[in-house]
């Protein structure tokens, strides 16, 4: 009887929780957690901090410390010992812009840069209302708008040769353009791909194949090329339309294929699901399985999107006049002539890309978190 | 009582809802339905039940044409199953269908499963279809989880938001595949209870099943099924005391110990 009355026990009021010791909160914890737990891992951090104090003071003179940030002409960054040569992308900023737009008419390529950043800001942002309105904004009214203000038409407004056209305006149009038409083309071309009827999965697969086999190089030149083998002489498209559409066709295979994988991953009950319960093929694809396997590929997704914007910059070659070609150009202007402006011209077109890129990346991040967030477990 | 007598198939009349007619079916060269013959009459509940792999899922999902069959006649509610996708459609709109593994939808919280595909489907406005949601949602106890998403309810609420979707197409005829196989112990009786409930509402019900509790208490008629072919059919009564099968009894025997 003893026995059972010291080893059974009933506990009879609730255990305090006591707060946690400082070696698992606050500083202290942290870096020893973080940085130094293990002697390896120790050795990484002081040997990534040495790393650091050798590059960054280095990066920050060049950028900031010994800039030049005005000059009337090249002669101050041609100074031994200065940095980057600010005063000369200032100089340059409007041909880096618009390329050669005509000056008075760069109002025009302004507004719809504006127009189309507040429509994009409208459809990105989860809270801003009426997604709807703003999508047709966007799809249907602004092309429109974009092709009548930057182009011009005859006794409205100025026509403006797309010769003419541009540096960064015409790396995000080309960028834009790509981006809108190749992910609803590379859904239909996923779809098609899994499709029961043989002749369409045939064409699907066909020219998904084909355009992945291929560099984009040689898809913008047969499109420079042989685009206007196919219509009639009076409609021959314009030569940057052309680059336009072979980079949204190339755009549009890969696409395909990253949806495809979204697609693959649908587990068999979401179709038997929406199917027992009457809906359609295309309701089916669009309420329930579509918006599942686009969420999950939204990191492919946003990653071909980035490759597809640094990938604008080959439109060079067939001769259209982007933001890098724009650089490329401007550095062999004689005034400005000097050792540091090419890097300094560079740097500004990186600094650009990685800006778009990065937030590109972030949105991706931020949406999956939002679209994630109490759905599934 | 034999089997075959029962078997037998009936002409087509207005209170029959389901009729399967010598159905074959095969997976390449394996046969998985050998001549199956059922009809199921209007308000009718079927339990099915038979060893892993004897086809009884295949069975239903041929019904709503989930599943393609090579041989034989499926009539539902008057209407027979061809190729014809409007009919499909139209067939799968009268027939519900409850699965292992609910296929709620994830991404659309409870209420929008259920209203989805009145709205869509059906063209009910979204207000009507709303109240009707709530209506079914109230039948099977959790009104309150209307606007949380499945993933967020336990396995039983979401057979039971499962049940409540197919209700709200107002179905003619409601199947179920082996509904509480995939929930714990404790789940399985407020999902019993639901189809229970709905049994006594009139409902024509196919269900796949091993609660022999549930079909003893509302089946009409227990179908036993093995390797693909239908063995016995009998009124649970004579199915669980006098089984006429020798394979009925050895099944039987396997699964009430
Ligand atoms: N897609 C398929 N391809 C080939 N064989 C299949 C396929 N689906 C099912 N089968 C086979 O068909 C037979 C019948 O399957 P079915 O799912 O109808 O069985 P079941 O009676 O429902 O079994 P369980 O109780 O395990 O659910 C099984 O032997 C199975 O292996
Ligand atoms: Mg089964």
């Amino acid at each position: 009887m003893s026995d059972a009355a010291s080893t059974a026990f009933v506990r009879t009021q609730e255990a305090r929780s006591l707060p946690a010791p400082l070696t698992v909160r606050g500083a202290p914890a942290w870096l020893k957690e973080n940085l130094f737990s293990t002697p390896m891992s120790g050795l990484l951090t002081l040997g990534s901090i040495l790393l650091i104090l050798w590059i960054v003071p280095d990066i920050v003179r060049y950028l900031f410390i010994d800039a030049v940030w005005s000059a009337p002409d090249g002669a101050a960054c041609r100074a031994p010992g200065t940095g980057a040569c600010w005063a000369y992308v200032a100089r340059k900023f409007s041909f880096f812009m618009y390329g050669s737009y005509p000056r008075d008419e760069v109002w025009r390529v302004d507004l719809t840069l504006v127009l189309g950043a507040a429509l994009v800001v409208w459809l990105l942002v989860p809270r801003i209302p009426r997604k709807a309105l703003g999508s047709l904004l966007f799809f249907v009214v602004y092309p429109v708008v974009a092709f009548v203000l930057l182009r011009g038409v005859a006794g409205v407004l100025p026509v403006v040769e797309t010769n003419l056209w541009g540096g960064v305006f015409v790396s995000l149009l080309v960028a834009t353009v790509g981006i809108v038409v190749s992910l609803p083309l590379g859904i239909v071309l996923a779809l098609g791909r899994r499709s029961k009827l043989p002749f369409v999965k045939f064409v699907c697969v066909v020219f998904i194949e084909f355009v992945r086999g291929v560099p984009l190089i040689t898809v913008l030149f047969m499109a420079n090329t042989m685009l206007p083998l196919f219509v009639p002489q009076q409609w021959t498209p314009d030569r940057l339309l052309r680059p336009l559409i072979g980079i949204s066709l190339f755009a549009a295979a890969y696409m395909a294929e990253t949806v495809r994988g979204g697609l693959q991953a649908m587990p068999k009950g979401q179709f038997e699901g929406a199917m027992a319960l009457g809906l359609g093929y295309w309701q089916m694809m669009r309420l329930i399985i579509l918006p599942q396997a686009l969420t999950t590929v939204i990191p492919g997704i946003v990653n071909s999107f980035i490759s597809l914007f640094k990938d604008t910059t080959l439109v060079a070659i067939v001769g259209i006049f982007d933001f890098l070609r724009a650089v490329d150009t401007a550095r062999l202007d004689p005034v400005w002539a000097g050792p540091t402006i090419s890097t300094t011209g560079y740097v500004f077109a990186a600094i650009f890309y990685w800006v778009f890129c990065f937030t590109m990346s972030r949105y991706s991040q931020m949406l999956e978190r939002k679209l994630s967030a109490g759905r599934r477990r | 009582m034999a089997a075959d007598a029962l078997i037998k198939t009936t002409p087509v009349t207005n209170d029959i809802a389901v009729d399967l007619v010598g159905v074959n079916k095969w997976y390449g060269d394996f046969h998985v339905l050998r001549d199956v013959n059922l009809t199921v009459k209007r308000g009718e509940k079927i339990v099915i039940c038979g060893p892993s792999g004897s086809g009884k899922s295949t069975t239903i999902r041929c019904i709503n044409r989930l599943e393609e069959y090579q041989k034989g006649r499926i009539v539902v509610d008057g209407i027979e199953l061809t190729n014809d996708l409007k009919r499909i459609d139209e067939i799968r709109r009268d027939v519900g269908m409850v699965f292992q593994h609910f296929n709620l939808f994830p991404h659309l919280t409870v209420l929008e499963n259920l209203t989805l595909a009145p709205i869509w489907v059906r063209k009910t406005p979204q207000k009507d279809a709303e109240e009707i949601a709530m209506h079914y949602l109230k039948r099977v106890k959790i009104p309150e989880q209307a606007n949380k998403y499945p993933g967020q309810l336990s396995g039983g609420q979401q057979q039971r938001v499962a049940i409540a979707r197919s209700l709200c197409m107002a179905p003619k005829i409601m199947m179920f595949d082996e509904p509480t196989s995939a929930l714990d112990p404790e789940m399985v009786k407020e999902v019993l209870d639901t189809m229970v409930q709905l049994a006594h509402d009139g409902m024509t019900m196919l269900c796949v099943t091993h609660e022999m509790g549930f079909a003893r208490q509302v089946a009409d008629r227990v179908v036993f099924m093995d390797r693909g072919e239908v063995v016995e059919i009998n009124t649970p009564e004579a199915f669980f005391t006098n089984p006429q099968h020798e394979r009925t009894r050895l099944f039987l025997g396997q699964i009430l110990h």
